[in-house]
């Protein structure tokens, strides 16, 4: 985080490319280079191509519906099923198939990709937002604020997340928000741990002692001084958390407490398949494709964005 | 390490009773009733009576929450609501089952992960280390019941359409039956448990490897004139290690729950698919009696990964 303090020490020999160099590097926060290497970073312009495709898949999702004319709920059983019952495969008029009640795959993968965006992104972000402030007041307060949060933060790291998923949702009731709330609960605890650990020792760096003998409070010691130097990680964690959120909803859907039929979602769309994949290998290759490609987009830009805030991890696949 | 084991152990014990309680809690407060499950729809006032006397849930909340406790010290959890069994017993029958996927599967996602993590490490940005971790982002973000269907499409489904019955779809077969069914039919589900999880790993390693091979000791190893292969298990891996000791006692602590989607694609009757059917059936003794177990594995494995942390590294001191 020594941001510019290079940039003020002349070269011992003044030639022209090192101060231009020196001119270049000057007045640019940590936030303008990261933003820098993942402009030139080609693995992370990819995976930005394919999540906004994704996202776009979500936001057309009615107008490919009214497109191709089949709902997304909506179960076609004279043309999307065989006169024994059986799912039909890609044609014409299903061009991805359809599925054991005659719905059109292609339809239901495009809704399917609003559940797993909005799972992976709101649950990251709130399990960000929780982690940072509980992070932060552990960090800062310390002594008996430090002991409760960091307690609290160990037991909710050794619970077993899975089977207290499940137990959750059963008694609660099966949601998109419940699903979204588990995964943040799940996912919050390594934040705050991650943060509190970086508020440790921020606390006892010299602009904030300088900040406190100028007269500031406490509030802003920690929104104005601490919390811009702890968001980095934050936010590479958030991004990182992003693909395992989705994989978290598609196995909460997967295993029958997640989103509630009929509303399409990959990891339902999944759970159908398992009883059909003998007989319609579509129903369970194309909604796993649409799964795995959001994943491993959403990993290549993680592990991108983890590499421009912090460049000591030098990568395999690099751009330049 | 006396002080360490106490404290370890208080906190295991914390973090056991706060899971029991949140489960009990949640079946309690929640608008359920287990003897309307049980009699059936059609039970008479006075049936439903008898058996909420039966099942215990006629006496006071807090009165069940101490007998329960009192109980669970002395390792009796109780009896299903389904079918009256022990739920000790229900855990005996369905633990060989997830012991023999789990323990199976660990086995291979180390072997997988740590020894491609080594060979990307040694010859970084060689074609085996783009290869590996390539490989290992593929499988880092598939989710697990995924790559179950995908095994079962291709090497169950189109290998039995092609007449080779290699693998076989679904269901267990116990050790003492036939050692040989036993395998064929864990393969699979070792596999798609194993390369999931192994991925992480091979990043571990790989990461892990990298730094200690900066290191200046290792330079001093070759310097001596210590073989390369020497140099990379004995100095090199046994330092790199311990990240991945602290990610191997997580997953094999969070396995209870890890063998669900796993058991849930392959149909086999071990833990993972008990905690789903008790669910749906409110069998609350038994959904309690498997946290028990879940919460006690995780505090278990984070409690011997630090032990075994300081056998691997005799610097670190256990306080």
């Amino acid at each position: 985080m020594t941001q510019t303090a290079f940039a003020e020490i002349p070269p011992e020999v003044p030639l022209a490319s090192h101060l231009e160099a020196a001119k270049s590097i000057e007045g640019r926060s940590p936030w303008q280079l990261a933003l820098e290497r993942l402009r030139h970073d080609r693995v992370a312009i990819a995976s930005a191509v394919v999540i906004v495709l994704v996202a776009l898949m979500a936001v057309v999702a009615p107008l490919v519906a009214m497109a191709v004319g089949h709902g997304p709920n909506t179960q076609y059983r004279d043309t999307g099923l065989s006169p024994g019952g059986i799912p039909v495969g890609p044609n014409s008029t299903f061009l991805l198939g359809t599925d054991e009640l005659g719905r059109d795959v292609l339809v239901r993968i495009f809704y399917g990709a609003r559940v797993s965006l909005l799972a992976g992104v709101v649950a990251s972000g709130l399990a960000a937002m929780l982690g940072l402030v509980i992070g932060l007041m552990a960090g800062y307060f310390g002594r008996v604020v430090d002991t409760v949060l960091s307690r609290f933060l160990d037991v909710v790291l050794a619970l077993p997340y899975l089977v207290f998923a499940i137990a959750l949702i059963a008694v609660v009731g099966p949601s998109l928000g419940v699903s979204i709330g588990v995964i943040a609960f799940f996912s919050f605890a390594s934040v705050g741990r991650i943060v509190r650990g970086q508020v440790l020792v921020m606390r006892e760096k010299e602009f904030v002692e300088a900040a406190r003998s100028l007269g500031a409070n406490d509030l802003r010691i920690l929104f104005v001084d601490i919390l811009p130097n702890v968001l980095a990680p934050v936010i590479v964690y958030a991004t990182l958390l992003i693909p395992l959120s989705i994989v978290f909803e598609a196995t909460l859907s997967f295993l029958g407490v997640g989103v509630v039929p009929p509303t399409a979602s990959w990891g339902g769309m999944l759970s159908d398949a398992i009883n059909y994949y003998q007989v319609a290998w579509w129903f369970v290759v194309f909604p796993g494709l649409a799964l795995l490609v959001t994943t491993l987009a959403f990993n290549l830009a993680g592990d991108s964005v983890r590499d421009a805030f912090d460049p000591r991890y030098a990568r395999l696949f690099k751009a330049r | 390490m006396g002080r360490f084991l106490v404290r370890r152990i208080t906190f295991a014990v914390v973090v056991i009773w706060v899971a029991v309680t949140i489960v009990f809690i949640l079946y309690f407060v929640a608008p359920h009733d287990p003897a309307r499950l049980i009699a059936g729809r059609q039970a008479t006032a006075q049936t439903l009576a008898d058996v909420r006397h039966r099942l215990g849930l006629d006496r006071p909340i807090l009165d069940q929450y101490a007998s329960f406790l009192w109980r669970l010290l002395h390792g009796d959890l109780g009896y299903s609501y389904v079918n009256s069994a022990p739920v000790t017993t229900i855990i005996g029958q369905d633990l060989p089952v997830s012991a023999s996927l789990g323990l199976g599967a660990a086995v291979i996602w180390l072997l997988i992960g740590v020894s491609s993590g080594v060979l990307g490490a040694v010859r970084p940005r060689s074609l085996a280390d783009r290869a590996t971790t390539g490989f290992a982002l593929f499988f880092y973000s598939m989710p697990t019941f995924l790559l179950g269907e995908l095994l079962l499409l291709v090497l169950f489904f189109r290998l039995h359409l092609l007449g080779f019955d290699f693998f076989p779809g679904s269901g267990y077969v116990g050790i003492t039956q036939s050692p040989y069914q036993w395998f064929v039919h864990l393969v699979l589900p070792w596999f798609t448990l194993a390369l999931v999880l192994s991925a992480t790993y091979t990043r571990l390693t790989r990461a892990s490897m990298l730094d200690v091979l900066g290191e200046d000791y290792i330079r001093t190893a070759r310097a001596k004139g210590i073989g390369e292969k020497r140099v990379i298990v004995r100095h090199g891996l046994r330092a790199a290690l311990a990240p991945v000791v602290t990610q191997f006692g997580v997953d094999i602590g969070q396995l209870v729950g890890g063998v669900i989607v796993t058991e849930t694609v392959f149909g086999l009757p071990g833990l993972g698919q008990q905690i789903i059917s008790s669910i749906s059936r409110q069998d609350l003794p038994v959904i309690i009696g498997l946290v028990v177990l879940a919460s006690a594995f995780v505090v278990t494995a984070s409690i011997v990964v630090d032990l075994f942390y300081a056998v691997l590294d005799p610097r670190v001191r256990l306080t």
